[in-house]
């Protein structure tokens, strides 16, 4: 099989909850710490689009930040292309990586046109001035926005898909590998929406470009993935190709989180109860079990690993005991 | 008899560019334990609506015709202090941020006590603390919070955005509105926690027989909790009817095109189908109907005149292609 484009092993961060100051140092209290994403193993493979949904405070946004190499992570290792993501060569990898934020009124700088905007990522690459801005032309003309029209607009007379599709002219002008796509639609109408989401997907057919899409939309992840991971409380529950996941959830969780989406299929959400844990002393086992309708006694006590088999991986003992059985 | 009734109105802004018509000619109802969801995309109207049937219009804002009749009282004419008396316990407005809909140096025990208070007031009923007390606990309980003693006693900031939420939704019980109205009460919170409010506004709904108004940009949450959909663009009415009816066959090409552009199922080999073009300008909106620069059913006369209301098996629907 091929090297997967991006892989994580035990990727781990965790952020400081609280000032630790003076007065923390000398009465020695332990420094708390938020787990925002805890021993969370993923690849990507090459040209396919992973969806990597979950609700906010799931450690999603994070793994996005770490991936596109934005944040340094606490533990684990990451690899891109084979190789090894290190202080050393980290400039080198993330020239081949691009990132794309949610909000695009707070994203692009208001004093410069859109043509600035879009050459910046090209100064690294050490290019003529001639040959930046024919890219520059080649990727607003690949969003759908006319050079001639739009090349010295600044982004507050734009509108908000136009705005966005700056953003991705700005993440493909480079020609990465891979890029992280964060919410990048859902700070527009629904109608807007749908322009950026058939842009992505063209690009993506067009250029064989590496996505993770990260959002907290389902359909969204739906439409657009090949794949998908579903996040809680700072781990991934589940993963696997698109169709099964979303048809036959495995996972307590993802059974929970599919059926409080809001469809104009079906009437009658049935959420789980209770709330997302706190992430500085994340529950004991398995982080779902609180909520969980199924959870058992070893669900409290022992942490369920990511387990695969017919392309679907997921953590959860209801189908790990289920593994033992059949194996004896 | 219906809770509300807005005939005909018209709600203008003044801006530095000029007067900006956020409600053209505007009529629809509610009626008594009905709930209904108004669907537009942003700028089409729908939250200034919400705030002209309380009153909380922005200074530059002013009714410019029509009527709203809330509970059989003329909104639009009142004056402040009777506008006072009906906000909160005729017509009850949820707003989308929930950290910032409570007072924060208040424990939440005062305000729900304050809202028993503003009630006992209006009805003219004696106001006795400990049967408050009992009452705040008994409603919280029935917003689905568990310990609601505990709950009573913290500061909003020790609460996340769903139990404020049901705060909110609880000191709305306390205060028996006539309507609910409801400015994407759920925009801010996420899925699971959306479901759980959305499911505890359709249970009271049930409960209480109360009356509501969604406001939301997000067709399937409009869906999954109305009796009726009316959908808005630019200011007007552009179809209104059952919510299976507006979902299953929808009549209106905006109407049908905001639903087609909802990603549904696996299909990414299929293109989505936007809505080409972009939201009129509001200070100049298109002649004749004002979705017509991106109507793929365009005609002469959309150009030239605006439609009118097409009645027709209980649905409304302002197109030239029909009627």
């Amino acid at each position: 099989m091929d090297e997967p484009i991006v892989r994580a092993v035990k990727l781990r961060k965790y952020f400081l909850a609280t000032k630790h100051g003076i007065l923390e140092t000398l009465f020695r209290r332990k420094p708390l710490y938020v787990h925002a994403v805890d021993d969370v193993d993923l690849e990507i493979r090459r040209g396919e689009i992973l969806a990597l949904v979950g609700e906010s405070g799931s450690g999603k946004t994070t793994i996005g930040r770490i991936l596109a190499t934005l944040e340094k992570p606490t533990g684990g290792e990451l690899y891109f292309e084979g190789e090894r993501v290190t202080p050393s060569n980290v400039k080198q990898v993330r020239k081949r990586i691009q990132m794309v934020f949610q909000n695009p009124m707070e994203s692009l700088d208001p004093r410069m046109s859109v043509r600035q905007v879009v050459e910046e990522p090209l100064r690294a690459l050490g290019l003529s001035g001639d040959e930046r801005r024919r890219r520059v032309e080649d990727a607003l003309t690949a969003v759908g926005l006319e050079p001639s029209i739009f090349n010295y607009r600044r982004p507050r007379d734009l509108s908000g898909g136009q705005r966005q599709r700056v953003a991705v002219a700005r993440a493909i002008v480079s020609n990465p590998k891979f890029i992280v796509l964060d919410e990048p639609t859902s700070a527009l109408d629904a109608s807007v929406q749908a322009q950026v989401l058939n842009l992505l997907v063209e690009l993506h057919r067009a250029y064989g470009f590496t996505y993770l899409f990260i959002t907290h939309n389902i359909s969204v992840a739906r439409y657009i993935a090949d794949r998908v991971a579903v996040m809680y409380a700072g781990k991934i529950v589940e993963s696997g190709d698109v169709r099964s996941v979303m048809s036959e959830p495995r996972h307590p969780y993802s059974q929970a989180l599919l059926k409080s989406v809001p469809t104009v299929e079906r009437r009658g959400l049935e959420p789980p109860t209770g709330e997302v844990p706190s992430l500085i002393a994340p529950p004991s086992g398995c982080r779902f079990h609180p909520r969980c309708p199924y959870v058992m006694d070893v669900c409290r006590r022992e942490e369920p690993a990511l387990l695969g088999a017919d392309g679907v991986s997921v953590a959860c003992w209801l189908y790990g005991a289920k593994r033992v059985e059949s194996d004896a | 008899m219906s809770v509300l009734e807005v005939r005909d109105l018209v709600v203008e802004y003044s801006t530095v560019y000029g007067v900006l018509r956020a409600i053209n000619h505007l009529s629809f109802e509610v009626g008594e334990a009905e709930s209904v969801g108004v669907v537009g995309e942003s700028g089409s109207g729908k939250s200034t609506l919400g705030l002209s049937v309380v009153r909380l219009l922005p200074p530059n804002a002013r009714y410019a015709g029509g009527s709203i009749i809330l509970d059989g009282q003329e909104v639009t004419r009142m004056s402040n202090s009777e506008a006072r008396r009906i906000r909160g316990t005729t017509a009850f407005m949820i707003f989308q941020d929930p950290l910032n809909s409570l007072n924060p140096v208040k424990k939440v025990s005062t305000q729900l006590l304050e809202a028993v208070e503003m009630r006992c007031k209006k009805l003219g009923e004696t106001y006795d603390v400990e049967k408050a007390t009992r009452e705040v606990v008994e409603k919280i309980r029935d917003v689905r919070i568990p310990d609601p003693e505990l709950i009573m006693e913290r500061y909003p900031h020790q609460l996340s955005g769903g139990q404020i939420q049901r705060v909110i939704i609880a000191m709305a019980l306390l205060m028996r509105p006539k309507l609910l109205i409801a400015d994407e009460p759920t925009s801010a919170l996420d899925v699971t926690i959306q479901a759980q409010v959305l499911k505890l506004m359709n249970d009271l709904k049930k409960e209480y027989g109360m009356s509501i108004m969604l406001i939301t940009h997000d067709i399937s949450v409009a869906y999954n909790i109305s009796d009726r959909i009316m959908v808005m663009y630019a200011g007007e009415l552009v179809e209104l009817g059952s919510a299976d009816g507006v979902i299953r066959s929808p009549m209106h090409p905006y109407a049908k095109a905001l639903i087609a552009s909802i990603p549904r199922g696996v299909m990414r080999d299929a293109p989505l189908e936007p809505i080409r073009g972009s939201p009129p300008n509001m200070i100049h909106p298109p002649s004749g109907c004002r979705f017509h620069p991106r109507c793929p059913f365009v005609m002469d006369v959309c150009r030239r005149e605006e439609p009118r209301e097409v009645h027709q098996d209980g649905r409304v629907v302002r197109c030239y292609l029909y009627g």
